[in-house]
């Protein structure tokens, strides 16, 4: 059954990575003998089509994970963040049911792709459920809590569609050059993916000895090579050295690790980012605006709003109602200022600023985009900053 | 006339949110010691056995002063005052002021041990189960609270006491 | 009261922009501008009066900009709060004074000295949320009333210029049957009114009510939250209990008596080899993971009594198993299950033995809470307890004494009386740490010991809950209904012998268009045009 479920998984995976190629080309300029509107439409409905299937076979490995596993597969950063990708497909799926526009399956299912494929990067075994996650809380908190989340980050979707369409690339400004670093920054993850992936095929393994803070001896494993050492730390084999020792004042006997892999990160980020540069000689932004021009803004605007007006209940809910109802029966206190928990608060906190704004000042287009983009910077620190950097109840997930 | 009433509404509206909200502050960040018996407030009474086995019970002494006091044979400022308190009981026992020396849950032995190395002759009512410690919200020992003989706190302190201060504080009690 | 008078005769307050009744625009009027149909033009109240104090601090939190300001400046104070852990995730045993410094260097200590380590219990956030609540009453107020007022007074037949300048509107030849609008808008669940053939078709105005139900809900929640602080409503105890015991529930005394807890046992699961499907993930961490925490007990109650201490007489309410996630709930209160020691020191056997044939002369059981001060083994043989260490340790003076009361390491002084050894011999017994005259003839000897484990529950009782779930759920009511529905209008005008049509939707133009197409397509009705994309292209 565990088989099963991860084969399904990746078919999943597959069928994604075909339906983007699929929306991609639907935007393309080779027109043939069709007119442009129908060839649109007709790859569009393939696109969707792929999108619902593989959809539907990430279910199944959810499903099959969840029969094999005897609870919810929710547990741990693997599953969750999978779930979230699952998420936002389905919040792709739904968009698009709506607005059907091509260019949201352009970028949607890239970037959840990005999110799934980061997920694996964790250890994917079934692990047990400890007492204070025995409870149906566990599913019912997390599911809704990571469909909001999947909803919203639609909403940075179409604010990122809207500014690659709108911002002015005729000459370099602040606005460019911040969407060349939202671009660099997606790049990275990929980049992160890159460098685990061929660590993890050519099972590179190195090791240091070292004293933490707590005056307690340490040994630290890195799967990829060392360009940033634990502070003081000797390496137990003569693999490739550091080159500096990570700051002291970083928390957790882990982060040592943790900072390399993410120097890492940014320095492959860097290189897959010059490369693309060097193909398209030019702003990659500047690149995808062309194929844009057919989109009304307007349309764009309303989707990435829609998204917030949808998601927003939602994450509501699940983030902040469900949490302080299992809070009050697991810890005792339906609010406890847990940094997770304080997190949720600010993303509930940034999207009603976002509908003031919004509803109130007027803020539409291009500022109510940027905020979108703020938005899934402020996701994704909860999901993946919080649990990684800042110790808490919820570091399991 | 519409206009008046609106300021009425509106003064009205925000001296309540300005009560709520200083009621708020003030019992969250100037007064945290919610729970525990405080200068002023009535001693409440209690039963406990003391080491002969004897029923003590607070209530028994209205009209004289108690020295009510926590403590434990291992914490060592409770051991330093203790010499003190033995010498106070006995001058102001016939002025009408009596020595409660509660022990926190410790075993008869330990504490029998203890009154006789230092020669202890007050009551020494001892609570097992900490129920009278808990019920009086004592956070570190020795704490000692002046019970008047009406039955009210008329002191609460946790520190070590000198000599001085335990006859000054006798003084203080005396019917 | 200053009060502008529409040329349609009807009068507004001070404030207007859009005639209440016609929805002629009142301000900028001869613009070609759309017209800006947020709160429907009406006059915000605060706008009006500006001359007490009071009318000044009101007008500072009606608006929406000082209201989103709060927001931002309470989202960034939380996010800097989780910088560094809050004082009360810190090891409960060390000096924030300098933990922060010690554990962080110079961020943490500035985050320290900034007062960041308390910080979502500090005076400047509290009162932050209390600005927050302020500011929802009254930008609710202010805004609430006159956007009712407006909605409920809309005439049918609307101003010229404010049909003109709706986004959506378009002007065509008169020809169709308004009989099968009417039916095809019906259709749509658009109620619709009339008047002199001109038709307003609205729907879902309630969804305009949506942002001050929810702000209401948050209201509530704020209040909720605040009760915390009056007494009586908020109870937050731990309770430390051996297996065996039977103590007073701290917090639970009421005018009806007391409550009492008895522990049976405590009990710790862990996963091991029959938890096959995690065999995979269990052997990685090579720790032991834990698989349940468990306090099986007997609740009782006793009947009132003002003496604290005296021994009650116990009616049993029920057995019941407290674990993780499943509390015990009672009247108000409930008991958690969150934490636990295992094994404790509770019963010690020592055998009184000759020194050199080995022979043993009976046991004794020493009850390291309560021990006996001499225990009798009959025939003559007698072990005195002289003194009793529960948690032996050496202080500055090379003297034995104890750390507290807690038996974690029992040490003992015996006199051992026997009928060859009547004066006694005294003997130190600790873990394994024994002193004795050389010529004692007899010594006592470990033969056992009993333990067992404590369960740590927390007490909790918080009244305010009631209101906080009533907030929340009034809360997401507000915004679904707020957001997942949206206020619709058509206004279909005859005029010149010509039709005049506009349409306006609160939000979601898209799928107003949308509708609005179907209904041409359905009713021969002209489709509006956006005029917004024919400005922007």
């Amino acid at each position: 059954m565990a088989e099963l479920s991860s084969t399904l998984l990746y078919i999943a995976f597959i069928i994604y990575l075909i339906a983007t190629l699929v929306f991609a080309m639907s935007l393309s300029d080779k027109k043939g003998k069709e007119n442009k509107a129908a060839y649109t439409r007709r790859w569009g409905r393939v696109g969707y089509v792929l999108s619902i299937l593989g959809f539907i076979s990430q279910l199944g490995y959810f499903v099959t994970r969840w029969m094999a596993s005897g609870h919810a597969p929710v547990s741990n950063l693997f599953e969750f963040t999978t779930f979230f990708g699952m998420m936002m497909v389905f919040a792709f799926i739904l968009l698009y049911g709506i607005y059907k526009t091509n260019a949201l399956g352009v970028f949607a299912m890239p970037i959840a792709l990005l999110v799934i494929a980061y997920a694996s990067m964790f250890p994917k075994d079934i692990a047990p459920l400890i007492p204070a996650l025995q409870s149906d809380w566990l599913k019912i908190h997390v599911t809704t809590a990571a469909l909001g989340e999947g909803i919203l980050s639609i909403s940075f979707v179409a604010g990122l569609i809207f500014l690659i369409r709108v911002v002015d690339q005729t000459s370099s400004t602040k606005k460019t050059k911040m969407l060349e670093i939202i671009m660099y920054l997606l790049l990275c993850v990929f980049g992160f993916i890159v460098v685990s992936a061929i660590s993890a095929a050519a099972g590179y393994e190195t090791s240091f000895n070292f004293t933490d803070k707590k005056e307690q001896k340490v040994e630290l494993t890195y799967n990829v090579p060392a360009l940033v050492g634990p502070p003081n730390g000797t390496q137990a084999d003569d693999h490739f050295g550091p080159l500096v020792a990570s700051p002291s004042w970083m928390n957790g006997e882990q982060a040592p690790r943790k900072f390399n892999t993410f120097i890492w990160s940014l320095l492959t980020g860097g290189v897959l980012y010059g490369i693309v540069r060097l193909i398209l000689r030019k702003r990659i932004a500047a690149a995808i605006q062309p194929k844009l021009m057919n989109l009304k803004p307007e349309l764009v605007d309303e989707i990435s709003y829609r998204s917030v007006a949808i998601g927003f209940p939602v994450f509501t809910l699940g983030a902040l109602i469900f949490a302080m109802i299992w809070a009050q029966e697991a810890w005792t206190r339906f609010w406890g200022w847990d940094p997770k928990e304080v997190w949720a608060l600010i993303t509930f906190l940034f999207y009603a600023a976002y509908l003031h704004f919004r509803l109130s000042r007027g803020w539409h287009g291009e500022k109510s985009a940027w905020l979108c983009v703020i938005g899934f910077v402020i996701i994704m620190f909860n999901l993946i900053a919080v649990n990684l950097v800042i110790s808490g109840l919820h570091s399991y997930a | 006339m519409k206009k008046k009433q609106r300021l009425v509404f509106r003064s009205i509206l925000l001296v309540i949110i300005a009560v709520a909200v200083g009621y708020t502050l003030y019992s969250n960040v100037f007064n945290d010691k919610s729970g525990s018996v405080q200068k002023g407030d009535q001693a409440p009474d209690f039963e406990l056995t003391d080491l002969q086995g004897n029923k003590v019970q607070l209530s028994d002494y209205k009209g004289k002063g108690v020295f009510l006091n926590f403590w434990g044979t291992w914490c060592k400022p409770c051991q330093r005052e203790m010499p003190y308190m033995q010498k106070e009981y006995r001058n102001y026992k016939k002025q009408g002021v009596e020595i409660l020396a509660v022990n926190v849950g410790e075993s008869r032995v330990s504490v029998k041990n203890f009154a006789d190395r230092f020669h202890l002759s007050f009551p020494i009512p001892l609570d097992g189960s900490r129920e009278v410690t808990k019920a009086y919200g004592i956070g570190p020992i020795p704490t000692t609270f002046l019970v008047d003989k009406n039955g009210k706190v008329i002191e609460k302190t946790s520190e070590s006491l000198s000599n001085e201060t335990i006859k000054s504080f006798m003084e203080k009690i005396k019917p | 009261m200053k009060t502008i008078k529409c040329e349609c005769g009807h009068s507004n307050p001070f404030g207007t922009e859009i005639c209440e009744s016609c929805g002629k625009p009142l301000t900028n009027e001869n613009s070609r501008e759309l017209i800006n149909m947020r709160y429907e033009g009406s006059a915000v109240r605060s706008q009006t009066y500006n001359k007490t104090i009071v009318d000044k601090i009101w007008n500072f939190f009606s608006s929406v900009k000082v209201g989103i300001w709060i927001i931002i400046v309470i989202l960034i104070a939380a996010a800097i709060g989780t910088i560094f852990p809050q004082e009360m995730y810190i090891p409960p045993n060390v000096d924030p004074t300098t933990y922060y410094k010690e554990e962080y260097g110079t961020p943490g200590q500035i985050f320290y000295l900034l007062g960041f380590h308390n910080l979502y219990g500090s005076w400047w956030f509290l009162l932050l949320l209390a600005a927050l609540g302020i500011s929802l009453i009254i930008v609710s107020i202010d805004r609430g009333f006159p956007l009712y007022r407006a909605l409920k007074y809309q005439r049918v037949t609307r101003h010229e210029s404010f049909m003109k300048r709706q986004r959506l509107f378009a002007v065509s030849d008169t020809g169709i049957s308004m009989d099968r609008v009417k039916r095809v808008l019906a259709k749509k669940h658009y109620r619709i009114k009339e008047d002199n053939g001109n038709i307003l078709a609205e729907k879902n105005r309630f969804s305009r009510w949506g942002p001050y139900v929810n702000h209401a809900g948050l209201i509530i929640f704020l209040i909720g939250a605040m009760l915390r602080f009056f007494p009586g409503m908020y109870t937050d105890q731990t309770l430390w209990i051996r297996e065996g015991e039977t103590v007073a529930v701290p917090g639970t005394k009421t005018e009806d008596g007391q409550y009492y807890l008895k522990n049976h046992k405590f009990i710790m699961e862990l996963y091991g080899k029959k938890d096959k499907e995690y065999s995979a993930a269990l052997d990685k961490t090579g720790n032991p993971v834990p698989k349940n925490y468990q306090s099986n007990v007997t609740l009782y109650h006793a009947g009132p009594s003002d003496v604290v201490g005296a021994k009650p007489e116990l009616k049993k309410e029920r057995d019941a198993r407290i674990k993780v996630n499943e509390p015990l709930s009672f009247n108000d209160f409930s008991l958690y299950q969150v934490d636990f020691k295992l094994n404790e020191f509770h019963r010690m056997n020592l055998k009184l033995e000759n020194k050199k044939t080995g022979k043993s002369y009976g046991e004794i059981k020493v009850n390291l809470f309560n021990p006996k001060s001499t225990y009798d083994l009959g025939n003559g043989y007698k072990v005195e307890m002289v003194e009793y260490f529960p948690n032996f340790k050496l202080d500055e003076n090379d003297q034995p004494t104890t750390e507290n009361s807690v038996p974690d390491n029992p040490a003992f002084v015996f006199k051992m009386f026997t009928p060859e050894t009547t004066k006694g011999e005294t003997a130190f017994i600790g873990i394994r740490k024994n002193v004795e005259a050389a010529d004692n003839k007899y010594k006592m000897s470990f033969s056992g010991i009993e333990t067992k484990n404590v369960s740590a529950l927390t007490v909790k009782k918080d009244n305010t809950l009631p209101i906080i779930i009533i907030g929340g759920i009034i809360f997401m009511l507000g915004v679904v209904q707020g957001l997942y529905w949206n206020h619709r209008r058509i206004w279909i005008q005859q005029r010149n012998g010509q039709l005049w049509i506009a349409a306006h939707t609160n939000k979601n133009w898209f799928g107003l268009k949308r509708e609005m197409q179907n209904i041409s397509e359905e009713s021969g009705l002209v489709m509006p045009i956006d005029q917004s994309d024919e400005k922007s292209a």
